[in-house]
């Protein structure tokens, strides 16, 4: 018997859509344990009514502190209160999202616990009892699979990977008092980037573009391309183009970069340079276009069309908007 | 500005890997060994701190085995004062790692540590916040802009579809993300200066690992890769098997 700890982020009072994915993985592992799914939320004021969101993706309890001083990511509070709440519950695994944020708190939560950090799973088993994850190590060159000396065990999961599956039940929701803690950092703002879009990592459809656009200015017809493709759309690049400024760093997809598993992966004008494969392998179905028919790329994509991406992007871009035309 | 960047030797990120016959570690033949990129961004960082306030020093730890030693001159090649190698076989335990770095840093005078985000060998983005839990020092991860000013640091954190300003005062931690600055080529005059530079080793024990590798394997294999045509005419049974076949339009 062991309850599984669910941290739920939340951003300007939402619960993140990874929130879902790391409550209802928590279910899982919870059913095969034998314990309960005891989700954490931790939020400005309004929290708890977000918080009962959860319910639906198999959370029994779901714990929320909530003060105006947690509006923002506040660290050492958050870690007091996860010791406490660990302190308590006595928890088998603390399942955290794999996102900015959660790496940053599961980490100093290890320290703060003293037990071991499994961070991107992309796998979790139950073997003896105990969680055993499997996880991409050397930018998904290899995969690495790791067994816990210790409980309990922290994991952090990879964004999209894990089906955030409806389970739903009748939750309890609790409220946490905050920790008094004397935060030692202080988040003084918080910028959206220029283009609100989806980050690369937690996309479920990317277009990314590589030095075959040959200049920032034909960065429109990629653009074009995500928008026909929707609202789960968003833009990638590789190494080459960022290192040439075309692009941001946050788009670059890669080794050195982020290492994506959307649904749905076009690489437009990209060779597929080791590091930049690594990166975005673990994609559903990948779809590349290159006027090279020996480029690398081909080697993993799903499907691929050789030819020019100035003639074949815009016929893509004009098939696709007329697909989902006639879907209504 | 007195600050220690913790550094770490991993396979080059254009290098070809193999598993080792063991089925337990990488196989270490044939691959070219470098810097961990994002540590290159770290050590550019701390130089130009200490090149701008015009004083202090720039101290460069790694934990490893011997070979982390050339990681090391290469730091010092790039304008890092003095190395330290803590000897030891290396860790997949990130806490180990963070306690063995802890226990060096606390005995030393400091204004900043920094690390990159992460090695791109374990990728496990873990340390530079374990070594700041340890040591009670408040902590910025994913720097790309830093700014430092009466002893107090703003850090610009990236975030998913952003970024977040950070303040703390110093001493405290930093782990750079790319985007931080455009980190220097050694030159040929600091090459020859880093064999002259101090380079300290000793051997330490580090804690148990709480965390055991079972296996490492390659990817999982994609399956057969199909050609839908040439040029702009192949678009239209793309779509059509994007929509019927793979069922992802």
């Amino acid at each position: 018997m062991a309850d599984i700890l669910a941290y739920a982020e939340t951003r300007d009072g939402a619960l993140r859509p990874v929130a879902g994915e790391v409550v209802a993985t928590a279910r899982k592992l919870a059913d095969q344990m034998g314990g309960q799914v005891v989700a954490v939320v931790v939020g400005g004021p309004g929290s708890s009514e977000v918080a009962s969101g959860l319910s639906r993706f198999g959370a029994d309890r779901i714990l929320v502190c909530e003060a105006e001083s947690l509006s923002l990511y506040q660290p050492d509070a958050t870690v007091e209160l996860l010791a406490s709440v660990t302190a308590s519950v006595v928890p088998g695994a603390i399942l955290f999202p794999a996102s900015a944020q959660g790496k940053d708190l599961a980490a100093r939560v290890a320290a703060r616990l003293d037990v071991a950090l499994g961070s991107e799973a992309t796998e979790i088993v139950v073997e003896d009892g105990s969680p055993v994850i499997n996880r991409p190590m050397y930018g998904g060159k290899a995969y690495g699979r790791f067994r816990f000396l210790e409980s309990p065990a922290l994991i952090s999961i990879r964004p999209n990977v894990f089906p955030a599956t409806a389970d739903p039940r009748e939750t309890v929701v609790e409220s946490l008092a905050p920790v008094d803690v004397t935060p030692r950092t202080r988040v003084v703002a918080v910028e959206a980037a220029e283009r609100a879009a989806l980050d690369v990592r937690e996309a479920p459809v990317v277009v990314a573009g590589g030095r075959g656009l040959q200049d920032a200015a034909n960065w429109q017809l990629l653009e074009d391309l995500v928008d026909a493709l929707g609202d789960e759309a968003t833009l990638g690049a590789s190494r080459a183009v960022v290192d040439a400024g075309w692009r941001p760093h946050s788009e670059q997809v890669g080794q050195t970069g982020k290492v994506v598993s959307p649904n749905l992966y076009f690489a437009v004008g990209i060779s597929g340079a080791i590091q930049h494969l690594a990166g975005m392998r673990t994609a559903g179905v990948i779809v590349a276009v290159n006027k090279d028919a020996e480029a690398p790329i081909f080697g993993v994509a799903n499907y691929g069309v050789v030819g020019d991406l100035f003639e074949v992007l815009p016929r893509l871009t004009e098939e696709i908007r007329a697909a989902r035309r006639s879907d209504g | 500005m007195r600050s220690i960047v913790c550094i770490k030797r991993v396979p080059d990120s254009e290098a070809r890997l193999r598993v080792a016959a063991d089925g337990l570690a990488i196989d270490p033949s044939g691959v070219k060994f470098s810097m961990n990129p994002y540590d290159e961004f770290a050590l550019e960082e701390a130089l130009r701190l200490k090149e701008r306030s015009g004083e202090g020093s720039v101290t460069a730890v790694t934990v490893g085995p011997d070979d982390a030693r050339e990681t090391l001159r290469s730091a010092l090649a790039m304008g890092a004062d003095e190395g330290v190698l803590l000897r030891a076989a290396g860790s997949y335990d990130g806490l180990a790692v963070a306690r063995a770095l802890a226990d060096e840093i606390t005995t030393r005078e400091y204004d900043l540590v920094l690390f990159g985000k992460q090695a791109i060998d374990d990728d496990g983005m873990q340390v530079p916040a374990m070594v700041a839990q340890l040591l009670s020092l408040p902590c910025a991860t994913v720097v790309v802009d830093l700014q430092i000013e009466g002893g107090i640091a703003t850090a610009k954190r990236e975030i998913e579809g952003g970024h977040e300003i950070v303040e703390f005062d110093l001493p405290g931690v930093v782990a750079a993300q790319k985007g931080l600055n455009e980190p220097r080529y050694p030159s040929l005059k600091g090459i020859m200066a880093a064999k002259k530079k101090p380079l300290e080793e000793k051997d330490i024990v580090m804690v148990e690992p709480k965390i055991d590798l079972l296996a490492l394997t390659p990817p999982p294999a994609r399956p057969e890769p199909q050609i839908v045509g040439e040029g702009a005419d192949a678009v239209p049974e793309l779509v059509r098997r994007l929509r019927e076949e793979a069922k992802v339009l």
